[in-house]
């Protein structure tokens, strides 16, 4: 069977596509809601106001954002290279750890210092926690996928132990850590607003969607500008070409995957920086898993990225909302439309562009014999 | 010595116990795969079976509309996971995660929805579960040294999906090896080309594997909630369908070898069961965080360990074209 899908206009395939797959997943989350005898509309209508109605609401719905670039950015990086890597959570929770050791580690010497610690040391450990699986698969053929998720409970674990053990809030008795140096922070955006006189409620979203976007606009540069992302890609297409043209597969598959490791523990900077001021169990609250819809929903580009990260920081926020008014409708539902949105946008690609492919060669065929006919 | 050799007994009791899911899952994996599917949604199958099977039993108060309804959440799954892979030839590894990370939320939801227990079924009675079975004689035979130990406290006293699963490893290896149907699903795994050039659906084979598969993985499924536990708790799969995946790799997708990993793989988590607490002689008492880990770390180093050996099916994970 053959696609015709490189005829279609590039808005077909870049915008129409994945808006057409978030409504099949939204159409099957509808009829969930519906059989729970409430109204998908409602649903919806409240989602919508919990995540744009109000400013603290705008807020979280960037703050949760911030969160999905990071990871998005990183399941998107690891599949350019051909890998699938599901390790995101584990790689936050020990960016998480790296970013925490670092903070300690400069004290209160200087807020930029700090703030230079917690990146280096958050995207260090990430890396490094990746590093392990994508050796594996690169030198002996472990399989990724199962690596990967197996170091998320490893890393869960670990985190567990350095938070009721040696990192405990001394004479704490929950699984955190004491609050962090004071010049440890990182600014929130309504103080940046304030600063140039706008007035905006305070909320959880800070200066982290910045460095966010900027990684963004980096991996964009590197997959699309330089010769390490074009190999990188080249990798990922087409890895006996790859190892033909002198590129070394296994080098890459190490290089992208420890890359995709350091934007996954760069989330820590939004979660224990920009908010928690402390490192807290089970902070990565399933993000990491978020980064794959996203990733996918986004057609793993950076743009498509930060809009698929905005839409799923709404869904999060809406629906936290969600909860306050219906008690049926919880995260857990959420975390469902995440696995239709991953299903339709990742699994079934053909499903939407086969049919789009077919009405677009039929409107081309009728334009045509139009042209003849007159 | 005595107390060591009744910790013995223990620990092979529960090995059988806890291996009896991965077992199940693990020859799941392994039909799939033998007949070209990748089936990485083995978790989602397990977590979706697990809350059907809990909340048909909860409901009618017996394991049997429990078992038919675990059955029957992961064989729809399974056919959602062949549409995609087989008719519409989508990545059969994205298609497996979209099934795990949707059920994780469904789940939950629905047992919100139905039961108010914060994402939990209520607690299995007895009558409702698939609970421990005496064989007969295990009590008279108790006090036989050594034999009667062994039948009564090892062999004796698991439940029924326990002891269809120890008939199932050979019928599998029986259906795999010993039958034409058998020899068609390695084929189709090995060779769709040249299964289709013989005129047989390429497409149909693996619909049948995978149906295969949903059946053994609502199994085991059923007998996390209803079988091993006592009703449906979130997330109570914990990774089960991966270690399961590692087993059957390491058992080089040949049903006995994976029954063996699926084993090792009891073995470590009831052992790292009975280490929590325990101190232990020159270590001294291993963090409780740190025996959790056992069993997945054990899963990465039996993963790394095999270099050049790994020889999975030829054609798994490739959607099948015909006119290519």
């Amino acid at each position: 069977m053959a696609f015709t899908a490189q005829k279609m206009p590039w808005w077909a395939d870049g915008i129409l596509l994945p808006i057409l797959n978030l409504c099949a997943a939204f159409v099957v989350s509808g009829l969930v809601v519906l059989a729970m005898g409430e109204s998908p509309i409602e649903v919806l209508s409240l989602l919508i106001e919990g995540a744009f109605g109000f400013e603290e609401g705008i807020s979280y719905t960037f703050y949760y954002a911030t969160n999905f670039i990071f990871t998005g950015l990183a399941v998107s990086l690891a599949f350019h290279a051909g890998h699938f890597n599901i390790g995101g959570e584990g790689q936050a929770m020990i960016g998480g750890l790296g970013l925490t050791f670092a903070v300690f580690l400069v004290g209160d010497f200087s807020p930029v210092v700090s703030v230079l610690a917690a990146i280096v040391g958050s995207a260090l450990f990430g890396a490094a926690w990746a590093y392990i699986p994508a050796y594996l698969q690169a030198k002996r053929g472990s399989h990724i996928v199962i690596t990967t998720i197996m170091f998320n409970f490893i890393a869960s674990a670990l985190l567990a132990y350095f938070l009721v053990g040696p990192l405990q809030r001394p004479g704490g008795q929950m699984p955190e850590s004491a609050d962090f140096p004071e010049a440890a922070s990182l600014m929130g955006i309504h103080e940046l607003l304030a600063g140039i006189g706008i007035n905006f409620e305070e909320g959880p979203m800070n200066v982290s969607l910045l460095i966010a976007l900027v990684c963004a606009v980096g991996v964009w540069f590197l997959l699309w500008r330089t010769r390490f992302g074009y190999e990188l890609r080249v990798v990922g297409q087409n890895p006996e070409a790859a190892r033909f043209g002198g590129i070394s597969v296994s080098k890459m598959t190490i290089m992208a995957m420890m890359i995709s490791g350091a934007l996954a523990g760069l989330m820590g900077l939004n979660e224990l920086l920009g908010d928690q001021h402390r490192l807290v169990g089970g902070f990565t609250q399933g993000y990491g898993f978020v980064g794959i819809a996203v990733a996918f929903m986004g057609r793993n580009h950076p743009i498509g990225i930060v809009i698929a990260s905005l839409l799923f920081g709404a869904l999060y926020q809406g629906g936290s909302e969600i909860g306050f008014e219906i008690s049926t409708i919880t995260n857990d539902v959420i975390v469902m439309v995440q696995g239709l949105v991953i299903l339709f946008a990742g699994a079934m690609p053909y499903l939407f562009k086969g049919m789009l492919a077919k009405i677009f060669a039929l409107s081309r065929r009728n334009a045509v014999g139009e042209g003849e006919t007159k | 010595m005595m107390e060591f050799l009744a910790d013995l007994t223990l620990l092979a009791d529960s090995t059988l116990r806890i291996a009896t899911p991965l077992i199940l899952a693990a020859l799941a994996g392994l039909v799939a795969e033998r007949g070209g599917v990748v089936d990485i949604g083995l978790e989602g199958k397990m977590l979706a079976a697990a809350f059907a099977a809990a909340a048909a039993a909860a409901v009618t108060g017996s394991p049997w509309p429990g078992l038919a309804a675990g059955i029957g959440a992961s064989v729809a799954l399974s056919l959602l996971h062949g549409y995609v892979s087989i008719s519409q030839r989508g990545n059969q590894i994205v298609s497996g995660m979209a099934i795990n990370i949707a059920v994780a939320g469904l789940a939950p939801t629905l047992a919100n929805f139905w039961f108010q227990r914060g994402g939990q079924t209520p607690l299995l009675t007895d009558e409702s579960r698939f609970s421990a079975i005496s064989l007969p004689f295990a009590d008279t035979l108790k006090d036989v040294p050594v034999l009667g130990a062994l039948y009564s406290e090892i062999i004796s006293g698991h439940n029924l999906i326990t002891y269809m699963t120890v008939f199932l490893v050979p019928a599998v290896a029986w259906m795999l090896y010993k039958t034409r149907f058998g020899l068609r699903l390695r084929a189709v795994g090995e060779n769709p080309e040249a299964v289709d050039t013989a005129g047989i659906s390429v497409a149909a084979l693996r619909y049948q594997a995978i149906i295969i598969a949903g059946i053994l993985c609502g199994l085991a499924g059923t007998v996390l909630s209803t079988g091993l536990g006592a009703g449906f708790i979130r997330d109570m799969s914990a990774g089960k369908g991966f270690l399961a995946l590692a087993a059957m790799i390491f058992g080089k997708w040949k049903p006995v070898p994976t029954l063996l990993a699926c084993l090792l793989f009891g073995f470590v988590d009831a052992l790292q069961g009975r280490l929590q607490g325990v101190s232990l002689p020159l270590i001294g008492e291993i963090p409780v965080q740190f025996t959790i880990m056992l069993p997945y770390v054990l899963t990465v180093i039996i993963l790394a360990g095999f270099v050049g050996k790994i020889q999975a099916p030829r054609a798994s994970g490739i959607p099948y074209e015909k006119d290519h």
